[in-house]
């Protein structure tokens, strides 16, 4: 326990030292500010700002940003120690590696937890502030940060999957990119160009749930946005859009945690000094 | 300031603290080690010898259970390194890596109190580390700040937290000025007379030698030799090289006195310089008794483990 905790702490201490706490809490806070200022324009519609529509924006806009803050933090985490020598000598002391990986997520996590609930939650108290907020808006704000930061975990482990796997930092930084162009870029256009060519109706709205739930960011998009009003919501999660389905989605992205943890630490043991 | 207390530590009370069975270990096609055997006794003091690439720090990772064997077995205090297990020993173990580094954008203080959570050593004893190593002053400093020598120095600290009973060190006196050197040294000799077992690596032979009570040399990832100094004398059958000043016009009687019982290697008007095995030389020096008015000096030149590191070197050249 002394391992993980010492090694959790460490990673914090880093984050507040080399200003990525602030810098994360600055970047979100400043972009739920905005979408509250802006209303529903980011994601196409025009209505009154209120904390529903700034919720459903920041959840179009989170799905893209906390992927990569997520990436940026975690992309170095092992092949970085491995680099620069200190791995060898951590690993030398009485701590075990998943006490070494699990230190470090608990650590990072808490940095992107603290900088979803602070600058998230700066948003929904000025608005509270501002304009009539019902209970039901509360919710849907501390679901999006629940869930940002779900979806957060999993990226920052599939970074550890990364950083386990490659054998030079510069190998891993083109590989945490690759990830989060593929899974949260490309999967969605994929999506759309089979719809588009599924003319026979191969594609129904089971297959298409189905398939956006085994990608973390369709599953955090599902988990905000299917139990809001429709008018707030942006591209493709209308085939789920019911408030049983937020809960199968948020259930989805928590499964995404404990897989991408496993096949981190699967790579990480195996990782050879 | 450390405390010479006696008290359990790791390796006590254990026949062998250290052992390699037939250990070899295989980087895909390369072999960094071959067949290595050998046993340490808890307390002991081994100098860990070779030529960069000859297997040293796979012997210490190795021995830290970062990796395992792909033939044969390690234990270090009785347990397999690569155990789960073995977690709990390495608080035992203190440990200096060849160029050891830290995460610059920390305070020394900060980078050993974080090594010491790890221990569950708390940090006024890590401080006192810090003050042993002579970085007092520059403790609360970033380590990027810090030149080669003050970051050995760092390592030295960390490898002492939580006065551990075993010590690697991978070549622990690079970087270090000769008054950080002497401080080294004056550190490893306290620790050796607490009975910690010590495996130390080194290019600097002539400091293993005097540090170091067993060495063990490394070549291509065999071990070549294992022994005291004069283990590996008799095992190497070096001679001991005698330099005799001669008063003016002697030099061919004294050399003629030994012709054909030692090796003559160079005669001049003033010097005779003869080279015997362990086993005569007790018989040259009762000779030159007999001789004392031809002899002006002599200098008994008897291997050093650098001539014995060179002659197994040499051992198979080319083979």
């Amino acid at each position: 326990m002394n391992g993980f905790l010492a090694i959790a702490r460490k990673e914090f201490e880093d984050g507040l030292r080399n200003r990525w706490v602030l810098t994360s809490i600055l970047l979100l806070g400043g972009l739920a500010l905005v979408v509250a200022s802006v209303g529903t324009a980011p994601v196409g519609t025009v209505a009154g700002t209120t904390l529903a529509t700034t919720v459903a924006s920041l959840a179009s806009l989170s799905v893209y940003l906390v992927p990569l803050i997520a990436l940026m933090l975690s992309h170095d985490a092992i092949v970085g120690e491995y680099e620069r020598g200190t791995l060898l000598l951590l690993l030398a002391y009485p701590v075990t590696r998943a006490q070494i990986q699990f230190g470090k997520f608990a650590g990072h996590l808490a940095i992107l937890a603290l900088a979803l609930t602070l600058g998230y939650g700066a948003a929904g108290a000025v608005l509270a502030l501002t304009t009539e907020t019902s209970t039901e808006d509360f919710v849907s704000l501390a679901r999006l940060v629940l869930t940002s930061v779900l979806l957060g975990a999993v990226f920052l482990s599939l970074g550890y999957a990364v950083s386990a796997f490659v054998r030079e930092r510069a190998s891993g930084i083109g590989a945490a990119f690759g990830i989060w162009l593929v899974v949260v870029v490309l999967y969605d256009l994929a999506l759309i160009g089979i719809l588009v060519a599924d003319t026979n109706g191969v594609v129904d709205a089971g297959l298409l749930s189905a398939l956006m739930l085994v990608n973390p960011a369709d599953s955090f998009r599902i988990a905000n946005l299917a139990a809001l009003d429709s008018s707030y919501v942006g591209l493709g999660t209308t085939a789920m859009a019911n408030a049983s389905a937020a809960w199968i989605a948020t259930g989805a992205l928590a499964a995404w945690v404990i897989v991408s943890a496993a096949v981190a630490f699967g790579l990480f043991r195996r990782y050879e000094l | 300031m450390m405390t010479s207390t006696p008290r359990s530590r790791c390796g006590e009370g254990a026949t062998s603290a250290i052992s390699f069975a037939n250990v070899s270990k295989h980087y895909g096609s390369s072999t960094v080690l071959r067949d290595v055997s050998m046993a340490i006794s808890a307390g002991e003091c081994v100098g860990l010898l070779g030529p960069n690439g000859a297997g040293k720090t796979t012997m210490f990772k190795l021995m830290l259970g970062l990796i395992t064997p792909d033939e044969g077995s390690v234990t270090v205090a009785g347990a397999t390194p690569s155990a789960a297990a073995f977690c709990k020993v390495k608080t035992g173990i203190g440990y200096l890596p060849e160029n050891v580094v830290f995460d610059g954008g920390i305070s020394g203080r900060a980078m050993l109190g974080f090594y010491g959570r790890l221990k569950g050593v708390r940090q006024n004893a890590c401080d006192d580390l810090i003050e042993l190593v002579g970085l007092t002053a520059a403790a609360s400093r970033p380590v990027r700040t810090y030149s080669k020598g003050m970051r050995q120095r760092l390592g030295l600290a960390q490898a002492l937290i939580g006065d551990p009973g075993v010590l690697f060190f991978d070549e622990p006196t690079t970087g270090l000025d000769p008054t950080s050197r002497r401080q080294f040294f004056s550190l490893l000799k306290e620790q050796r007379s607490r009975g910690t077992t010590i495996i130390m690596s080194s290019h600097a032979l002539a400091e293993v030698e005097a540090q170091m009570k067993r060495f063990a040399i490394l070549k291509h990832g065999r071990l070549r030799a294992f022994g005291t100094l004069d283990d590996l004398k008799k095992l190497a059958g070096l001679e001991t090289r005698i330099r005799l000043t001669v008063s003016p016009g002697s030099a061919n009687r004294v050399a003629d006195h030994f012709d054909g019982h030692v090796r003559l290697s160079y005669v001049n008007e003033k010097s005779v310089h003869l080279s015997c095995l362990d086993s005569t030389k007790m018989f040259v020096m009762r000779e030159l008794a007999t001789l004392e008015e031809q002899i002006e000096d002599v200098e008994v030149c008897a291997p050093q483990l650098d001539d014995l590191f060179a002659h197994f070197m040499a051992q198979g050249e080319g083979a």
